[in-house]
């Protein structure tokens, strides 16, 4: 490991004896705060930069760096300019979008920043900045019994990774226990609880880096979606129906050894600890008809607490899940109509919905959302707050002859900050609501009329 | 007819409402056709029951493995379906599964279900196999019907409908979800038998051959078409005999016989047994017997003279007889017939399974009937049942003769094995609803008739004798109209009876799925036991996928639908041997139950255990059959080892072999250390109620790999071979 930091680092001292890099040198960060959360499986960063523009020109935008190791498992970033001072703070939400630079160092990746403003010379603005990881945490031993609890390797560094001279900085890891097997040292760096203080680090140069390992217990939920299929159809008479196809694991330490029941029911608290069995998922207001199954029946353990602003569904898998164990299961539930579908000035309709997985912390590491429009709709297009890959597809239901149009929205790596409105916008004529139900009237007609004919008609060839 | 008639006066005259009125005739129509139509209502929503109580899904065992290739049919087609070579049970030997089962079932819920998609509806699988048997009971009464129509008239008819809709003797097999042959196979039975009688009364092909295809769909649905191809020989025997022989029963006969044969050997589970099985064989002799029944028939045309005749009857009879018993001595002795099968005889003699075929015995459903059982199943039927024979045998006829022969023995039947009880419940609502349609019709009539006549006088000009014994019938009984009035209310007040315990009936005892268990708490609140469920799902999620599980015979077919993983041995007990050797496993030692295991590959272990629920019905309950059929092969196991004075017990008195066999060790393990109810000592087995005695259970070679929230399943790791350094 060390050996390998040796290389990054004088990759990077190489890298920057080598290149010149146009808009680092404008920018200094004055001041840089992270502060870690490991207390869930969904890492979240928060990294409060104050920046100033020391060039010449006023700066648009500002890169910020990530390793290529944490690049991957980047769920999220945004960015917000704090104005005003200490009491009337406010937060103005800026855009974010990755870019890529040609002499990256050690493949490290960027997302710009665009200031709302551009930062004049001379200028300060602060940043914050929020990130999400996902599978960052790393069990180690990869294996536990029931009895032990779950040990985790966390992977970063020190100090901010940037392509800007920092002048003073600190970095703050919060673990979900106290108990805290190792830590890398870096002086000044001192662990007071829950916290791990990494700093103050002063005048630290673009690209420095000093790789860390937090080795720590970490009990919660590492609840995976390995797969969330979640389809959305609308019916003009009155009502959405939302079905969602789960495939759920337990993204921890695997399970190794004997689940003893007698352990697990009567030692609770230290037997399986870093199991789950119990599950949230936070459901619209109004639901009704919900329904929590799976491939071969229902599963009779759940609640459903509906609210003004949100329904609550508590339900528990067949069996607790260990790590490596996996449940799949299908919830599905209706909402009225009216609450998400609306008319837009121009004519068109628009579902309004919420995008993400309604279980709370969880990570979902591929989600496909479907929304099946009414039979006869026509140009439909998504709206949404960041890129998905889009594709349409054509399912048939009830009655169906031409079949619907579905929009099929698919991501990768979802959290639970992805659970935003999005909008789904289409053309559909009312007189097709009434296509199915005239279809059935009319085959009821033409039988009807059938057996009266058979009825009247006589087929006999002899006159009795 | 009666529309017709109304059509010109509605042309002809101007519109009124009184053309609109509807003639007597019309009425009745109307009635009939309403009331059937609300029949088959009745009969599909009777069965729901158990979708409301529980949930849309498939009960039981046998239904488990009807689902799983119903959906492989639909999923891959019928010719995958039919050369189907199923790995996933009966490891390491396998099954052919399109050469041994009945495809009936399967085929016609695939048909419903793309009969049903090519309508545009679009439903899962699931909901179609669930919902067919409530289905096919709907199709019975109307069935039902027409055959109460046939042999008596349209009241008994309807009646009989009425009753069969709801008789819990069919409900037991035909609640929504229980997807079993049986479901189907009741509606075949009823319509080949209503075909063939109708086919004899008519003497017409048509109905012959419509009778010869029932029969078909009844063979490729259940082996229970045994039974027609022996009691319609049977009947026309009888009929024989008490010399109603005609040109119409030679027609029926000889086309149904031959056609349906013909037809049955398409099925390939059926194959040749038509000619060459014992149990076909009186089918076939009656055939021949026909012919030389149509043979005399001509030489005595031919004759003219009754000496030479007779002569020449003897000559024939006994020659034909002759031969007939040679060649089936011969192709008994040269193999080429077989002989009967096990459960055939254990169907003649009751006490044959109990002594040679304990596979048979040990299932529930095979033993014979208790007088409770049929009292549950008919209710009033019971009484109603003797009655109705009594205006069969007033009113004999082709038809009658042979509902009387079906009730009888199918009655006989239902007396040998509880299952059968299901055969017996069409014949059962006939025959009552034949009894209650002849009372009350009489009754009704001579209530019509005291009103009538005074009314109606002598002005209107009614048959002379009809209204001369009325009047006979008036001055003889004075408290006549009375009398009948109580008749009618006490018909009235049984018939109700029967509606509420029919309905009681399955509300509360048919309708459980018994994968699902449900219980009352002490507040009054339903607890869900679905432990079932819970650990077959847990194998299908977190177990290697070629992981082969063992366990006793009854949970394979769920195992491999539910938990899909190979199993050793399952409900379609074709393998003694294999039963037998996972019987030695389980009753044996644990090093030698492990040697066993290896040899089979075996990854997982499942019982089924009730000590902590009081569940009774699980593996050491059902252990000392595992003893019989693995001692009926294994000498090794002795069933007196796991007796104690001829006892069966767990407790501290239990014998040493039975406190470590296998299967003991497996559903005690850890259960010692576990307090199950309250003021009693840890290790109570609320199942058997006794404390057991051995609590310090120590595995060597199997590990837990899972035991569901109530213990009612566990689940046991076989652990590989130690390192022999």
């Amino acid at each position: 490991m060390a050996a390998r930091n040796w290389i990054f680092a004088v990759a990077v001292a190489v890298f920057l004896s080598l290149s010149t890099f146009s808009s680092a040198q404008d920018l200094q960060i004055v001041n840089a705060e992270r502060r870690i959360d490991l207390s869930s499986h969904i890492v979240k960063a928060f990294l409060t930069l104050k920046v100033e523009n020391i060039g010449k020109d006023p700066a648009a935008d500002m890169l910020l760096a990530f390793p290529p190791t944490q690049i991957k498992n980047l769920a999220m970033v945004q960015a917000l300019a704090v104005m005003g001072k200490k009491k009337k703070k406010t937060y103005l939400p800026l855009d974010v979008k990755p870019s890529e630079q040609p002499d990256a160092p050690n493949d490290a990746g960027y997302f710009l920043v665009s200031f709302a403003t551009p930062v004049g010379p001379g200028e300060t603005v602060t940043l914050e900045v929020l990130y999400i990881l996902t599978h960052s945490l790393e069990p180690f031993p990869v294996e536990i019994t029931q009895s032990e609890s779950q040990l985790v390797y966390y992977h970063d560094s020190a100090v901010v990774l940037s392509p800007y001279h920092v002048k003073q900085q600190t970095t703050f890891f919060k673990t979900p226990s106290t108990r805290v097997e190792s830590f890398t040292s870096v002086e000044p760096a001192n662990r007071a609880g829950k916290e791990i203080k990494y700093g103050p680090y002063e005048d630290r140069a673009p690209y420095s880096y000093a790789p860390v390992i937090v080795h720590f217990e970490n009990n919660s939920p590492f609840a995976v979606v390995e797969e969330l299929v979640r389809e959305i159809e609308i019916s003009h008479w009155g009502s959405l129906q939302i079905t969602e196809n789960y495939r759920l694991t337990h993204g921890g330490a695997r399970h190794k050894g004997v689940f003893s029941r007698v352990e697990y029911q009567s030692r609770r608290s230290i037997s399986g600890s870093s199991s789950f069995n119990a599950l949230l998922a936070v459901l619209p207001p109004r639901v009704n008809s919900v329904y929590y199954r799976d491939d071969i029946g229902n599963i009779s353990t759940s609640h459903l607490r509906t609210g003004f602003k949100k329904s609550e569904l508590e339900f528990e898998p067949r069996y607790p899940l260990f790590g490596g164990w996996r449940a799949t299961f299908v919830i599905g539930y209706r909402v009225p109509l009216e609450d998400y579908l609306f008319e837009a000035p121009d004519g068109r309709r628009y579902l309004n919905f919420t995008f993400g997985c309604p279980l709370v912390e969880t990570i979902v590491n591929k989600l496909t959302l479907k929304v099946v429009l009414p039979e006869g709709s026509k140009d439909p297009s998504a709206v949404l707050p960041f890129t998905v890959n889009q594709d349409l597809q054509v399912k048939y239901s009830y009655l169906d002859i031409v079949g619907r149009t579905v929009v099929v929205l698919q991501k990768d790596n979802v959290v639970p900050t992805h659970n935003v409105p999005f909008q789904v916008y289409y053309t559909f004529k009312p007189i097709y609501m009434l296509a199915e139900p005239l279809m059935l009237v009319s085959a009821f007609f033409f039988v009807f009329v059938t057996s009266l004919a058979y009825v009247h008609i006589d087929l006999n060839i002899v006159k009795k | 007819m009666g529309a017709k008639k109304a059509s010109p006066d509605l042309l002809n005259s101007s519109f009124s409402f009184k053309s609109l009125k509807l003639k007597t005739k019309q009425q009745e129509l109307l009635l009939r056709v309403s009331i059937l139509g609300l029949v088959y209502v009745l009969a599909f929503i009777a069965r729901l029951f158990s979708v409301l109580r529980y949930e849309s899904m498939i009960h039981e065992f046998d239904p488990y493995f009807n689902y799983r290739t119903t959906l492989f049919l639909t999923e891959k087609g019928f010719y995958e379906f039919w050369n189907w070579f199923d790995s996933e049970s009966w490891y390491p030997l396998g099954r052919i599964i399109g050469g041994t089962l009945y495809p009936g079932l399967m085929v016609t819920a695939a048909l419903i279900y793309w009969t049903l998609r090519f309508l545009r509806f679009f439903v899962h699988i699931r909901e179609v196999c669930v919902l067919t048997a409530p289905f096919f009971a709907s199709n019975t009464t109307i069935v039902a019907y027409f055959f109460g129509k046939e042999i008596w008239d349209t009241g008994a008819g309807l009646v009989a409908a009425a009753l069969i809709a709801i008789c819990p003797g069919y409900i037991s097999r035909s609640v929504a979800g229980s997807y079993d042959n049986e479901a189907v196979a009741i509606f075949a039975l009823l319509l080949t038998f209503y075909l063939f009688v109708k086919a004899v009364k008519t003497g017409s092909l048509s109905w012959a051959l419509g009778s010869a295809f029932g029969y078909f769909y009844m063979v490729s649905a259940w082996g229970g078409y045994v039974f027609i191809i022996n009691l319609v020989p049977l009947y026309v025997l009888v009929l024989l005999i008490t010399g109603r022989y005609s040109m119409r029963l030679y027609v029926a006969y000889n086309c149904m016989y031959i056609l349906g044969m013909l037809l049955a050997m398409q099925i390939r589970f059926v194959g040749f047994q038509h000619v060459q099985s014992g149990e076909h064989m009186g089918a076939m002799g009656v055939f021949l017997l026909m012919q030389v029944f149509y043979f005399l028939d001509w030489v005595k045309y031919q004759l003219n003279d009754t000496k030479l005749f007779q002569t020449f009857l003897r000559i024939t009879v006994t020659s034909a007889i002759l031969v007939g018993g040679i060649a089936l001595g011969v192709g008994t002795a040269s193999g080429y017939i077989s002989p009967w099968t096990g459960r055939f005889y254990s169907l003649l003699d009751p006490t044959y399974a109990k002594d040679h075929i304990p596979i048979i015995a040990s299932v529930s459903e095979h033993q014979p009937t208790a007088w409770s059982s049929f009292m549950f199943d008919y209710h009033i039927l019971l009484f109603l049942f003797p009655a109705g024979l009594y205006f069969c045998f007033k009113r004999l006829s082709d038809a009658t003769i042979f509902i009387v022969m079906y009730g009888l023995t199918s009655l006989y039947f239902a007396g040998v094995m509880v299952r059968l009880i299901l055969v017996a419940t069409p014949a059962v609502c006939l025959i009552s609803a034949i009894a209650v349609s002849a009372t009350v019709k009489n009754l009704t009539s001579l209530l019509r008739t005291k009103q009538k006549v005074p009314q109606t006088g002598s002005t209107k000009g009614v048959g002379s004798s009809k209204s001369s014994s009325k009047v006979t019938l008036d001055q003889s009984q004075p408290f006549q109209k009375n009398g009948a009035i109580a008749l009618l209310v006490g018909v009235f007040y049984l018939l109700s009876r029967y509606a509420i315990h029919c309905t009681w009936v399955t509300s509360e005892a048919y309708s459980s799925p018994s994968i699902v268990l449900a219980a009352r708490g002490a507040h009054g609140n339903r607890i869900i036991f679905d432990d079932y469920r819970e650990a077959y799902y847990w194998l299908r999620q977190n177990t290697p996928t070629d992981a082969k599980v063992m366990s006793w015979w009854d949970y394979g077919y769920q195992i491999t639908a539910m938990g899909n993983r190979t199993v050793i041995v399952d409900n379609n007990t074709w393998n003694n041997t294999h039963i037998a050797t996972v019987g030695r496993a389980m009753s044996s030692y644990e090093d030698e139950a492990y040697d066993i295991m290896r040899s089979l590959d075996v990854n997982y272990v499942l019982v089924v255990f009730g000590g902590v629920t009081g569940y009774s019905s699980d593996d050491i309950n059902k252990f000392l059959w595992m003893v019989r059929i693995g001692g009926g092969v294994y000498p090794v196991i002795k069933e007196p080892d796991y007796l104690v004075n001829g006892e069966f017990r767990v407790d501290k008195g239990a014998s040493p072999k039975m406190l470590n066999c296998l299967m003991y060790k497996l559903c005690y393990y850890r259960f010692g250390e576990l307090v199950t109810e309250y003021g009693k000592p840890t290790g109570y087995d609320r199942a058997r109620g006794v404390e057991i005695g051995n609590k310090d259970i120590k595995l060597e070679h199997l590990e837990e790999a899972y035991t569901t929230s109530n213990w009612i399943v566990r689940i046991y790791r076989v652990k590989p071979p130690t390192n022999r350094l």
